[in-house]
């Protein structure tokens, strides 16, 4: 029928509008930390490095790196610590307030980072916490522990129930249980719930911006710079953020794709 | 087999101490602070309803509510509008793996400091930007789309428009298609399948990604003040002129808990509506 093909060629031409839409930001500030120009637009000015340079040779931008990496590995493991047993919890135990109990764990995404910010920058002054690196973890593991829950829920809800059960009866305690029947079994979903909280934990800003005195991470930096004036750097600084995040999050899709594929391929 | 309590509450209890401590105290400090006073540039604890009645009789914090709350209305209609077509063909035109990869590419943006978009949009959309000098070609322009409500409503859906395609997508893809092509075999048309069949059925999914994508761009700071021009400030801008520039915790704190109200209210009429059952 030639009016659902224009229809349908209609429909894809939208989507592909909706992409470019969603991707041009992205790849635009891409191309412009490689544009001479300070102020960039079309047509583009000449290739430069110098932008690479400047962040490379920039003491500020290497602590913050410092702090960030810092920072977003210790949200990883502990925001996976806290979240793998709470996803255990919620898989093995039926008990009377578990709404209220996922609720507090579900919750924090919910709360605009802006108002979180603020209750959090009040509550480590008082508590004697403040402007230190262990605030700006303390704070996104709060936020990114529900994603590591999340994940870790799934994968469990993959695993035959009798497993564990069968390893109580060969007499292993509920920890041997748990060290060598559900961890292994929860890895790939580990691994991958430790890539995304890290890299969740490297792009956040608003929190980071109130808590963080004088030990900036990454994404302070940047919006120190974007509020002062247009500086190209930042779209460098923003390229390599946005090649680790993405390292992170394709090694955390791949963990988990391949061990699910291995697992269909084994059952036949 | 031995099944001990300390195994059990050993995985159940840190994450309640942990958001205990980190999560609900904070929230409910900031309540409390709200009632505290300054003097001298310190904050004391104390009971009093001063802030309170400061920020409530002031015009321009209600200025502001009124912007914040139209704007994110207004973001939640044109990303639920432009989102729609987009999340249809991937629920229905697509084969399964076209949306899965789909779902993954919706997903990278997460992923990417969304200041360093925000920061980008600004260098595209300004006065000799990347699309002005693209309508010069055409001689068209230059468009005035920085400081305007058009700058800020594009930041939002930077940040929105990712997540409601994907939330739609899945509700879409999650009706029984059986309903679809029974209701196309009756000679039911198009348009009137969407609008008598998928949306009901989605409704609850729909409602969803409506009230994520009011929660995301009414508390969010960064759209508003770099392409919006932040005259006059939204909420969250007021929150952090406040915190930033005056000392004024406590103030900031009061916009903070009605910013929270609103969104609490506006969260329990999504769900209350999204579960009630349909009366005929």
């Amino acid at each position: 029928m030639n009016r659902d093909r224009l229809l349908k060629g209609f429909l894809f031409g939208y989507l592909a509008l909706v992409f470019v839409f969603i991707f041009a930001p992205i790849l635009f500030s891409i191309i412009f930390s490689f544009n001479s120009d300070r102020f960039p637009t079309i047509p583009l000015g000449g290739f430069t490095l110098k932008w690479y340079e400047t962040i490379w040779q920039d003491p500020d931008v290497w602590e913050a790196a410092r702090t960030s990496l810092m920072v977003s590995i210790s949200v990883a493991i502990t925001a996976t610590c806290l979240g793998f047993a709470t996803a255990y919890t919620d898989y093995r135990y039926q008990f009377k307030l578990k709404p209220l109990y996922l609720a507090l764990i579900l919750l924090p995404p919910t709360i605009p980072l802006i108002i979180m910010a603020l209750a959090m920058l009040a509550w480590f002054a008082k508590i004697g916490l403040s402007g230190q690196v262990v605030s700006i973890i303390i704070a996104h593991t709060v936020l990114t522990a529900p994603f590591a829950m999340a994940i870790i829920r799934l994968r469990l809800s993959q695993m035959d129930a009798s497993l564990e059960a069968a390893a109580w009866n060969l007499g292993a305690d509920q920890w041997r249980a748990l060290r060598l029947v559900i961890i292994p079994f929860c890895k790939p979903a580990i691994i991958s719930s430790f890539c995304l909280t890290a890299a969740v934990s490297f792009d956040e800003f608003a929190i980071a911006w109130f808590i963080s005195g004088l030990n900036k991470t990454i994404p302070v930096v940047v919006l120190e710079i974007v509020t002062g004036n247009i500086d190209p750097q930042v779209n460098a600084i923003g390229s390599f953020v946005f090649l680790t995040s993405m390292t992170l999050v394709i090694i955390a899709q791949v963990v988990l794709m391949t061990k699910e594929k291995k697992e269909k391929d084994h059952h036949g | 087999m031995a099944h001990w309590p300390v195994f059990k509450y050993a995985m159940r209890l840190p994450i309640v101490i942990w958001q205990g401590l980190f999560f609900i105290a904070p929230l409910i400090f900031m309540v409390a602070m709200s009632f505290f006073v300054v003097r001298n540039y310190r904050m004391t604890e104390d009971f009093v309803m001063k802030n309170w009645l400061k920020m409530m009789s002031r015009d321009y914090f209600w200025d502001s509510y009124a912007l914040t709350f139209g704007l994110a209305t207004l973001s939640t209609i044109v990303v639920m509008t432009v989102a729609f077509p987009a999340a249809y063909t991937l629920a229905f035109r697509v084969s399964d793996s076209t949306r899965r990869w789909a779902v993954f590419l919706l997903i990278i943006p997460f992923f990417t400091s969304y200041l360093v978009r925000i920061f980008s949009w600004y260098v595209i959309l300004a006065e000799s930007g990347v699309i002005n000098a693209m309508l010069s070609y055409i001689g068209l322009g230059p468009y005035v789309m920085l400081n305007t409500k058009f700058g800020t409503i594009v930041g939002y859906m930077t940040l929105t428009l990712p997540l409601v395609i994907i939330l739609q997508t899945f509700s879409l893809a999650n009706i029984d298609r059986s309903l679809i092509e029974a209701a196309h075999n009756l000679g039911c048309k198009p348009w009137r399948t969407i609008y008598r069949v998928i949306l009901p059925l989605a409704r609850t999914g729909l409602i969803i990604a409506a009230v994520f994508c009011f929660i995301l761009s009414f508390g969010d700071f960064v759209s508003p003040y770099y392409l919006g021009g932040s005259k006059p400030p939204t909420l969250p801008i007021l929150i952090i002129d406040t915190v930033k520039s005056g000392q004024q915790w406590p103030r900031a704190a009061v916009v903070a808990v009605v910013m929270m109200v609103t969104l609490f209210a506006v969260a329990f009429a999504g769900i209350a509506s999204a579960y009630r059952r349909r009366g005929s």
